[in-house]
């Protein structure tokens, strides 16, 4: 298979309302061809409903989608040229694994044999080749993801949407198939869509992710951005672990902030911040244990954790408890130990309360 | 979608120029014009007989074509065409109902007495293509103009549905209310309301000493006391079946399901045959005790005893699940703060299944109102409302009137009971059943509870088990009661053969086969209109849902009798002329029964995961292609279900049916009930008993289908959805 005919994605302030309940709040979304864009959120933020809405299976409330540059807001779900890997798969019981990679094609009008060739094509492409003629319950569950997968890409779709297509499989098989999307995607060109809520797969695979939260879009950018400049504390919550530190900031000149952890001062810059409360974003494995004696916050390890390649403490300071990550081979500390807690000045990022 | 709509013009003009307009002489499917050459179609009567009304369609479809052909902009297309395509409708529609000689006239003055005077035969096969095609025009254009999605397939389907339950259930019943204001040469409101408050209906003399209440006060009172009692006994019979461990509970279940497919006059029957006044037990009780022979059982008595026997078992059916539903971890919490077994059961189980208990309460209440086998049987001179529209409309002082208020004071108390149902347990009824993901074990009833229960139940059941033996028994005898010399007379002379000449001799086999013919047309076809409903219910989202999901359910609270009634008032006469057919017993069955079609479709359709027909659409198949590939071969045993179901009903059903048969068309219940009356009490039973088997013998037979199916599929579809 070439490279197919990818498509943009554009939401103009859509809104969409379930009765009383609001699933999105004025949502603007920007997805460029041939991206695998991820949403990213907690349960029940509205990506599932950001999915169906590009599918066409259900209608904004307000606002405008465009698909390819086209509006398609009024188009039904079965005149969009838009693919859906279901979270269960949706695989047809009563037919055969071929009969459902071909069913898109043969809907559309395409002759049988065509199809057929079309079909086994798609199957060898995630692998698949020569098991047409199972049902899908003869199938492993893996199995069965790709064969929801080659459904959808036979179609060679404008736009890809996967719903957390890995949830239902077991955590090594997981890595093993997200991968396979990820190569298939890049391969074709597709413009993905990708739901999931687990951070760590959504900076495995994307190439941007737009993180939501309260039927909001809370941060938006590639994986490494979000990691180092969380825009709030949610985010660096979410994104990673942080060790989220509450601070004053006392002083604000062009942009710097100065502000105290323990005994020492830091400063930073950040245009979003004022002077005031705020807080600190530590990441573990920036914090650095010492030997009491040396210079720093003083603390104590409350709680060690041997994890083979690394080390997890928490270590009580009088700046609250703090998760740090420290890797095997250095110094290590046992519970009850008075360490000292250094952290370097670029590793401290600020966000508003 | 041009061209679908192109596709109907095309039918529905060849409606107007091709077939006959009016219903031949030969009934709606006669094809004997077929040879004459000239069909007296739309445009012959209006060319050559000067029926020029009979333009509308027509003009409505030329015009339709030239906005097709001739309007750029799609969506005022669209909209252009749904104007003129819907006048089209209404006037087909009116001119069909103004231009009669018979039946309410209640447009006489306002369309010039003369036209209107003219008359016309009823719709016939090109009325009936016109008018659909005008239908699915509109419903096209109508999803063009952005309604529903833009899906012209549901949208047709919603506009098909809700046209024939227009024309098949709220038209004949207008009918019964035109009919309650009629007065010689004319209408008035003014007399409507001292007839209908009349005392011969809502009287009660028989509380202060009179001679007897109101039919309505009668019907009432009966129902009250049915539900009551097979609310008691269908609690009692579940409490045994899900909280002890009582053997016998196969041949329990058994007995509670054997009524369903029970014609409802059978079990009156057999309550005669032993508690009439030359009944078994009458003739011992004389014999041991010396009692007198009466009668008492011809009345309250034994109206009430048939109803028992009869409606238990859906009491039951529904409080079964309604008792296990009962969450087991709120009566172990009730138990470890240390109340007893009893005190569980009365403060906490109870209480929990009250909106259950409402709901059968109200079910019993209908079904006792509806009633009309065993009252027809049993009343004796206790007079209610089901039977006395009956004799109002065949008695020998037929009287129309009076049966449109009887229909009318009927339908006012199931409507009620129908609406306070809905009322209550749609409020109430989600807050108290959890998830089934509840294990632990449901207390077990304290011994006075169970005491109570097999009191109630056991003599009950044991009455079910006599009835149904006196039913095969009685149908061996040469005369019940007198002389009880084994005999297969009964069976000879319903189902006799001439083996000799291969001929048929026995009476029974003409009704037996129509019966037969019409069930097994009937069944499949609630089933679609009943499955199609749900499909859109559960499915679609559309304007006005929850109006359509009412108008659908609606037909159940409407009693037999007066569907019968309002059928023959409304289609005797044209425009729809139908009486005599067997179009109208298989009309008939289908709109009763729908709202059954539509209950087992909504329950299998809830654990169809909706992201199978989900993917279908995104693959880009539309809605009917989903339907067709994906839900209907996932749907097979919800299918079969609804079809066994309304074949039984079609079988067993009397109260609509003794309105609308004909000689030509006559089914196996009305026969019996002929029967009856004339007192040939073994030939009734014998056809009972066939017809039992019948039932049986279809519904094993689907069984067998539904359960190899089922089993295959649940099996690959758990398979796929585990992984
Ligand atoms: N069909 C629906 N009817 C009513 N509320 C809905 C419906 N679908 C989703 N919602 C609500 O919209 C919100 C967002 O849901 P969803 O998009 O499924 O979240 P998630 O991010 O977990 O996929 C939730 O509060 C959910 O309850
Ligand atoms: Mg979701």
């Amino acid at each position: 298979m070439t490279k197919i005919n990818a498509g943009s994605v554009r939401f103009d302030g859509v809104v969409k309302r379930f009765g009383d309940v609001t699933a999105l709040k004025r949502l603007d979304l920007d997805i460029a061809a041939g991206e695998l864009v991820t949403l990213l959120g907690p349960s029940g933020c509205g990506k599932t409903t950001t999915l169906r809405l590009i599918a066409g299976l259900e209608t904004a409330s307000d606002g405008r989608i465009e698909i390819g540059g086209e509006d398609v807001t009024h188009l039904t779900a079965t005149s969009r040229k838009v693919s859906m890997v279901f979270q269960s798969y949706a695989l047809f019981p009563h037919m055969s694994v071929a009969q459902n990679v071909a069913y898109g094609l043969t809907v559309g009008g395409m002759r049988k044999t065509e199809a057929a060739q079309k079909a086994e094509h798609g199957l060898e492409m995630v692998g698949l080749a020569g098991y047409g003629e199972r049902l899908p319950s003869e199938l492993s569950g893996g199995q069965q993801q790709r064969v929801a997968v080659a459904r959808a890409i036979v179609l060679e779709p404008e736009v890809l949407l996967l719903d957390e297509p890995l949830s239902n499989l077991d955590a090594k098989l997981r890595r093993h198939v997200r991968e396979e999307i990820r190569q298939i995607q890049q391969r074709l060109g597709l413009t993905a869509v990708y739901v999931t809520h687990d951070q760590e797969e959504a900076m495995a695979v994307s190439d941007r992710i737009i993180v939501m939260r309260n039927a909001e879009i809370a941060q938006a950018g590639s994986p490494k951005e979000l990691y180092d400049c969380p825009n709030s504390a949610f985010i660096a919550d979410f994104i990673g672990d942080a060790n989220l530190v509450p601070v004053e900031i006392d002083r604000v000149d062009d942009g710097q902030c100065h502000f105290t952890i323990g005994n020492r001062r830091y400063s930073t810059t950040n245009a979003l911040i004022q002077a005031g409360p705020a807080q600190a974003v530590l990441r573990p494995q920036s914090i650095n244990l010492d030997n009491p004696q040396m210079d720093g916050l003083p603390g104590e390890v409350t709680a060690a954790a041997y994890l083979g390649r690394e080390i997890q403490y928490t270590v009580e300071t009088s700046a609250g408890p703090l998760f740090v990550i420290a890797e095997a081979n250095a110094r290590a500390h046992k519970r009850g130990d008075a360490v000292s807690v250094n952290i370097a000045n670029e590793a401290v990022r600020l966000v508003a309360n | 979608m041009r061209q679908t709509i192109a596709l109907w013009l095309l039918a529905g003009l060849a409606g107007c120029t091709l077939l006959p307009w009016y219903m031949t002489s030969g009934g709606f499917w006669s094809f004997e014009w077929v040879g004459d050459g000239t069909p007296d179609s739309a445009l012959t009567q209006i060319v050559q007989v000067g029926r020029w009304w009979l333009i509308a369609p027509i003009l409505a479809m030329l015009t339709v074509a030239i906005v097709q052909f001739g309007v750029v902009e799609p969506v005022r297309r669209a909209k252009l065409s749904l104007w003129i395509a819907s006048a089209g409708l209404v006037l087909t529609a009116l001119q069909g109902l103004v231009i009669v000689r018979a039946g309410p006239r209640l447009f006489e003055g306002l369309f010039g007495g003369e036209v209107a005077a003219a008359g016309q035969p009823g719709f016939g096969i090109g009325a009936g293509v016109a008018l659909i095609s005008l239908l699915f025009i509109a419903t096209i254009s109508l999803s063009q103009t952005g309604r529903g999605r833009g899906d012209a397939f549901v949208v047709s389907m919603i506009g098909l549905i809700v046209a024939l339950v227009a024309v098949f259930v709220f038209y004949p019943v207008a009918h019964i209310l035109i009919r309650a204001f009629e007065i010689p040469g004319g209408y008035s409101l003014t007399q409507f309301f001292p007839r209908f408050f009349d005392s011969g209906l809502w009287g009660l003399d028989c509380l202060f000493g009179g001679q007897s209440c109101g039919t309505a006060i009668n019907s009432l009172f009966l129902a009250l006391m049915t539900a009551a009692g097979t609310t008691i006994l269908g609690l009692a019979f579940a409490l045994i079946f899900t909280r002890t461990d009582f053997r016998a509970k196969k041949l329990l279940r058994v007995l509670t399901v054997i009524p369903i497919i029970t014609p409802p006059f059978v079990i009156g029957l057999a309550l005669i045959l032993l508690f009439g006044r030359s009944g078994t037990v009458t003739e011992i009780a004389a014999e041991l005790f010396g009692t007198e022979k009466t009668r008492w059982l011809y009345g309250f008595w034994g109206v009430y005893f048939a109803q028992l026997l009869s409606f238990t078992p859906i009491a039951f059916l529904v409080l079964i699940g309604v008792v296990q539903g009962v969450s087991p971890s709120m009566e172990e919490a009730s138990q470890t703060l240390s109340a007893d077994r009893w005190q569980t059961f009365r403060r906490v189980s109870l209480p929990l299944m009250r909106p259950g208990l409402a709901n059968a309460f109200l079910l019993g209440f209908i079904e006792s109102l509806a009633d009309f086998g065993n009252p027809l049987v049993l009343g004796g001179g206790y007079n209610v409302l089901s039977t006395d529209i009956y004799f109002a409309i065949v008695g020998s002082a037929a009287d129309p009137a009076k049966a449109a208020i009887l229909a009318i004071a009927l339908l006012s108390l199931t409507l009620s009971a129908f609406l306070a149902q809905r009322w209550w347990v749609g409020r109430k009824s989600y807050a108290t059943i959890t998830g089934k993901a509840d294990s632990g074990q449901n207390a077990g009833l304290s011994p006075v509870v169970k005491a109570i229960c097999y009191w109630i139940a056991l003599p009950w059941a044991a009455l079910t088990a006599v009835v149904y033996s006196m039913i095969i028994f009685g149908s061996f005898v040469k005369l019940w009661g007198y002389d009880h010399s084994f005999t297969f007379d009964h069976y000879t002379r319903a189902f006799g053969i001439d083996f000799t000449s291969g001929r048929l001799t026995g009476v029974a086999w003409d009704s037996y086969f129509t019966t037969l013919t019409i069930s097994s047309i009937a069944a499949p076809l609630t089933a679609l209109v009943g499955l199609a409903t749900a499909y859109l219910l559960v499915r679609q989202k559309f304007v006005g849902k929850d109006a359509f999901e009412f108008s659908t359910m609606l037909s159940f609270a409407i009693p037999g009798t007066v569907i019968g009634v309002s059928y023959i008032m409304a289609f005797n006469f044209p425009p729809i002329e139908l009486t005599g057919t067997s179009i109208i017993l298989i009309v008939v069955f289908v709109f009763r029964n729908m709202p059954v079609g539509v209950r087992g479709g909504i329950a299998a359709m809830s654990q169809l995961d909706s992201s199978l027909d989900e993917a279908s659409v995104t693959l880009g198949a539309n809605s009917f292609t989903t339907v067709r590939r994906v839900i209907l071969p996932l749907m097979g045993p919800a299918l079969f279900a609804a079809i066994t179901y309304s074949f039984v009903r079609a079988i067993t059903s009397v109260s609509a049916v003794i309105f609308l048969v004909s000689a030509k068309h006559n089914m196996a219940t009305s026969f019996i009930v002929g029967r009856v009356e004339n007192g040939e009490f073994g030939i009734a039973i014998a056809y009972s008993a066939v017809l039992i088997v019948t039932m049986l013998t279809a519904i094993l037979l689907l069984q067998l289908i539904i359960g190899t199916r089922r089993l295959r599929r649940t099996d690959r579809v758990q398979t796929a959805a585990r992984a």
